[in-house]
């Protein structure tokens, strides 16, 4: 079984739940619905016909717009990796944790949510990885805006360059 | 009539702020506090080809015990709380090398959320190292530079309650 072949039997088997298959693109994709996203892992990693047995990353994006997370899987036994995306509203993106399909998805949401603000509903721990606990907003986010100090450290810094020209 | 020739040849004769100095600058233990690649040279330091040891530089993996902090590439803002803690538990006198660009002025990260862009916005800085990461060469001479300053202090002249009277090396 293929790559395209894969979305297609998930497509026969959750119907209207995939709301998109991209084959055109240069690594091919499925967008699917996000309330199906944990079922349709589920189904792909204990089915021996794919047998994804690996998260081998999540990752997520901020489209202005939207905001997307996208989940790549991996097969061992069978030498082949699917991509399947969720597309989430702006304002309060919310998505089911991958951690009762693959635990190791734990420290990658945890990232998604310190960086991007997606919330992952049923995750065991999710508290910020990377940023200190009271870092305002979600820095990876198109609209975020640096803070000018954190505890008393200003976040700028003047340029040597612009005080050699004005010596001249 | 000179004192030198009065004394006989297992005497010497020095001045009570060389002495201190002499002694507090051939036993500059630093502590143990790698932050990013610029460590893995601050490894090579201690090793045996740069080999600072022989300037009496020992590292310590305690802040207590240590009497220099050299700070070793990225600071972020995360770790810049920790550090200036760290600083604080550092017994006085207490030097500090900015070692690599990133400590100098945040480098390569200088316009990073995350990077606090110079060490010297926390800690006051004694010699700042250049490079990227420096050379072990290079921090050996930030140490010799930093020992030439503390043969310049003037500890008893801050004893007796007047401000000390730093010689810019």
């Amino acid at each position: 079984m293929d790559v395209l072949a894969t979305y297609q039997r998930v497509k026969g088997q959750f119907g209207d739940k995939v709301l998109e298959i991209n084959e055109k693109a240069h690594d091919p994709f499925a967008v699917v619905e996000p309330s199906a996203i944990v079922e349709i892992c589920r189904f792909l990693r204990d089915d021996p016909e794919t047998a994804m047995n690996c998260l081998s990353s999540e990752i997520g994006v901020d489209y202005k717009d939207r905001i997307e997370v996208v989940y790549e899987l991996y097969s061992y036994p069978k030498r082949f990796g699917v991509t399947l995306k969720v597309k989430l509203p702006r304002d309060n993106p919310v998505v089911a944790t991958m951690e009762t399909v693959w635990s190791s998805a734990n420290w990658m949401e945890r990232e998604i949510f310190d960086l991007i603000g997606v919330t992952f509903e049923g995750h065991s721990d999710l508290r910020r990885i990377l940023m200190p606990e009271d870092w305002p907003g979600h820095p990876q986010r198109k609209d975020f805006v640096e803070p000018m100090e954190y505890h008393g450290i200003s976040t700028v810094r003047e340029s040597p360059i612009i005080r050699l020209e004005a010596k001249k | 009539m000179p004192l030198l020739n009065t004394l006989p040849d297992y005497v010497l004769t020095t001045k009570t702020d060389e002495l201190i100095n002499w002694m507090r600058k051939s036993s500059i233990w630093y502590m143990l506090f790698g932050l990013a690649c610029c460590a893995i040279e601050l490894m090579h330091t201690g090793g045996p080809r740069a080999d600072i040891e022989r300037f009496g530089a020992t590292p310590r993996a305690s802040a207590r015990q240590s009497d220099l902090m050299i700070v070793a590439r990225t600071l972020t803002l995360k770790m810049a709380l920790r550090t200036r803690l760290l600083y604080d538990q550092m017994p006085d006198p207490k030097y500090v090398i900015s070692m690599g660009s990133c400590s100098n002025c945040g480098g390569l990260f200088q316009l990073a959320y995350s990077v606090c862009d110079g060490v010297d916005k926390i800690l006051p800085v004694d010699v700042y190292v250049p490079g990227c990461p420096p050379r072990p060469e290079a921090l050996t001479e930030g140490l010799l530079k930093l020992q030439e300053k503390i043969m310049n202090e003037r500890w008893l002249t801050r004893a007796n309650g007047k401000p000390a009277a730093t010689v810019e090396a």
